[in-house]
């Protein structure tokens, strides 16, 4: 059993929203007042979850929002542990504390180990100085010796790709090969415990994939990476387990990776294309199921509609269709082939099953829209939920830019002759 | 073939202990790792190499390198991580003076020119309209041996006041011990200090060569130099990061650093020497910890003014005292800083 090299006890950040000026300076005399009496701090009685879509707006207490409540997890010495949840739900707010940008409002952290965090790449970079000049700064910055930087210097220029760059201001540069410098500098650190929050997210798909491959190797010589991504395929084959944080409250670390993630878009899902959905006539959609969502390419899945009709409706066509990331229409399942359209339905509510059969779609996001029509309207969803494409074969191979590969999964073989 | 006595010589890269060496290597990684929280590389190798009894590996467990808590003590400064950021220190000196002069074509030689018009302003209106005591010195020696000093503390003062505030992007994504920034700011002015005191340098040789009664006091010079430049440096720094200690939340206080510093000059003897303040008003120029220094300036390289050593003990003391309790805040400000900034 390898030794825990983070523990985090009842983490919590209290924060104040809206501006800072003349308003706030009460609350701060008043907190400070609490606080040389020894009292606890006021406005950490009242602050509220911290949920960005809420509305309503009671009191001014109203204005602190506890961006972590009481967060408690352990990371292991090896462990590469993702950190999934919605935009604003506290995860970067947790790896600032975890890499001493900020401190914790209450609780503790215990940390074993030299921490290195990646909360953005390329910073610190000077647009003035040249690539080399900034490889050595950014290297300081994120903790770095300058021996250490000298002894792989070739590696780091290797890694971006930039070599003829190398002395040239880096205002000059494109954004990508920006981002390439950035991220070779921070590939190429050997901490112990490595924090990177989404930064990969940057980069053309050949980079993106290399520093995959890269943060793949880092964990295998059994350092500890800490990962914030919305790129679940890359977290489905890098993390070892997932803790999942959802309005500033932590789900309990979980070390089944593929579950976690599932349930995670499966409530993404339910969430987005806010259900139910309304179409015309009173008739609507209450749901819809993809399970599994995230599958390997030429696997199947099955969408479960759920829908529900004020009168006795004849429904003439429900068809399925699928888009891909870019919003092109990729295929169609007719219903009216296999539900024997049109036909009518009862009032109530309605299940229809879709099997989609082995899908041979590359690996990546597509979205689920519907098209409906009755005999008095028709209606083109073209978004209830998404299912994600894994890659069945691992990342062996650097696979080409997106828009080159189309979007089908050819089974094909080939020879030299 | 062994010679006989087993007194085995391996050439260096065969050497038996070798492997001991780098366990060694590993101990001591571990052991320095306890006392701080830097340096701890291959430590994992310890722990996937050595088979820990349960009762080992739990009281490792205990033994963490750092806790993270809301609130620490006034006192824990963490002067040791800024000694293992020391590389940094000097990439940000570097990344300071190289950077300014990135597209210039006459590039340091620009901190000539704006010494030399500041001096020359000074001597035609302090000097040549206002006919101010230049404590009999010619007035071109007397401004300069003024400003030198004067302009390395305002631009400490006024560069490190401002450190939250302009690095906010920087310190809101990595963690490194924040006073590396402002000792950098001290530093890389010490650049433009030194560039401006070859000017003091060259003038004074030419009025000497010219044949002018000047005599400066070379016995201290060696001594007194560093320690001037030290007592300027810290009280800029001090200063400064108080002052932008206090200005991460409510930035009022920002607006008087500007025109405070300066107002300031003219409470400093920097175009006037202390020996024609009138008494009244003595003491409250004495007050100003730069008076001092200013005034030990001149006479170190000038021979002339109110030298005292009271003035510079006192000074001296002030210093301590600004430098102690804005290391003292800043860090406790660079903690949360990020909130509210």
């Amino acid at each position: 059993m390898s030794t825990p090299v983070i523990r985090a006890e009842d983490v919590s950040k209290l924060y104040r929203l809206g501006e800072v000026g003349t308003g706030t300076i009460q609350h701060d005399i008043n907190r400070w007042w609490h606080r040389i009496r020894g009292k606890e701090d006021p406005y950490a009685k009242v602050a509220a979850v911290n949920d960005r879509t809420r509305k309503e707006k009671k009191s001014s207490h109203d204005d602190y929002v506890w961006a972590l409540k009481d967060v408690s997890f352990e990371v292991r010495q090896g462990d590469v542990l993702g950190i999934i949840g919605r935009n604003g739900a506290g995860k970067s707010t947790l790896l600032k504390l975890l890499s001493r940008v900020t401190s914790p409002s209450s609780g503790s952290i215990k940390i074993k180990g030299r921490i290195a965090s990646l909360l953005e790449v390329g910073t610190g970079f000077h647009p003035e100085l040249s690539g080399r000049e900034n490889i050595f700064l950014n290297g300081a910055i994120l903790g770095m010796r300058k021996q250490e930087i000298i002894s792989r210097l070739d590696e780091i220029v290797d890694f971006s790709g930039c070599s003829a760059y190398l002395d040239t201001p880096v205002k000059r540069y494109s954004s990508g090969m920006y981002v390439r410098l950035a991220f070779a500098v921070a590939a190429y650190l050997e901490p112990e415990i490595l924090i990177v929050d989404e930064v990969l997210a940057v980069g053309d798909a050949e980079f993106q994939k290399r520093c995959l491959s890269r943060m793949d190797k880092v964990s295998k010589l059994g350092k500890t990476v800490i990962f914030v991504s919305h790129n679940m395929s890359a977290m489905q084959s890098l993390c070892t387990s997932i803790l999942r944080i959802s309005n500033g409250e932590a789900g309990v670390k979980s070390r089944n990776v593929e579950q976690e993630i599932n349930n995670y878009l499966h409530d993404c899902r339910t969430a987005q294309p806010s259900f139910p959905v309304e179409l015309q006539d009173g008739m609507r959609i209450l749901g819809l199921e993809i399970a599994p969502a995230i599958f390997p390419t030429g696997q199947s899945t099955m969408l479960t509609f759920e829908v529900e009709l004020p009168i006795a409706t004849t429904i003439t066509d429900f068809a399925p269709v699928i888009y891909n990331h870019a919003g092109v229409r990729i295929g169609i399942m007719d219903g009216r082939n296999k539900l024997g359209l049109p036909r009518s339905f009862a009032p109530g509510r309605h299940c229809l099953q879709f099997n989609t059969g082995p899908v041979p779609l590359l690996p990546g996001d597509y979205v689920v829209g519907l098209y409906l029509r009755t005999l008095s309207a028709w209606v083109n969803h073209e978004n209830l939920g998404d299912f994600q494409l894994t890659s069945e074969t691992g990342m062996e191979i650097t696979n080409y830019p997106a828009e080159h590969i189309g979007n089908l999964n050819m089974s094909y073989s080939a020879a030299i002759l | 073939m062994p010679p006989p006595g087993g007194n085995v010589a391996y050439p260096r890269a065969q050497q038996p202990h070798l492997s001991l060496q780098a366990t060694g290597f590993c101990n001591r990684g571990r052991q320095r790792a306890r006392s701080g929280y830097w340096p701890r590389r291959f430590i994992f190798l310890n722990y996937n190499m050595s088979q820990t009894t349960p009762e080992l590996a739990t009281a490792a467990e205990e033994e963490w390198d750092m806790v993270i808590r809301a609130r620490s003590g006034w006192f824990n400064l963490h002067l040791q991580d800024l000694w293992h950021y020391r590389d940094l220190l000097s990439m940000f000196v570097w990344r300071d003076f190289v950077a300014v002069y990135k597209q210039t074509i006459l590039g340091p030689i620009w901190f000539f020119i704006q010494p030399l018009l500041t001096t020359a302003t000074f001597t035609i209106i302090f000097s040549g309209v206002a006919k101010l005591s230049t404590d009999g010195l010619p007035p071109l020696l007397f401004y300069l041996a003024g400003t030198t000093p004067w302009n390395y503390f305002a631009t400490c003062l006024t560069k490190t006041s401002t450190t939250f505030k302009d690095n906010a992007s920087l310190f809101g994504k990595v963690y490194f011990p924040r006073l590396i920034t402002p000792l950098s700011v001290v530093i890389s002015t010490l650049i433009q200090f030194v560039i401006q005191f070859a000017l003091l340098g060259i003038a004074l040789a030419w009025f000497i060569w010219q044949g002018r009664d000047i005599r400066p006091d070379y016995a201290s010079i060696f001594l007194g130099t560093p320690v001037l430049i030290l007592m300027l440096g810290c009280l800029g720094l001090g200063s400064g990061i108080i002052i932008s200690s206090l200005t991460t939340k409510y930035r009022d206080l920002g607006f008087l650093v500007t025109f405070g510093v300066q107002l300031a000059m003219y409470a400093t003897p920097v175009v006037y020497p202390l020996s024609i303040v009138p008494d009244k008003y003595r003491f409250w120029i004495e007050l100003n910890p730069m008076t001092g220094i200013v005034e030990a300036f001149r006479a170190l390289y000038l021979g002339a003014g109110t030298f005292s050593w009271l003035l510079l003990s006192y000074s001296a003391l002030v210093t301590g005292v600004l430098l102690f309790l804005g290391i003292i805040v800043f860090n406790k400000v660079e903690k949360s800083f990020m909130d509210t900034v």
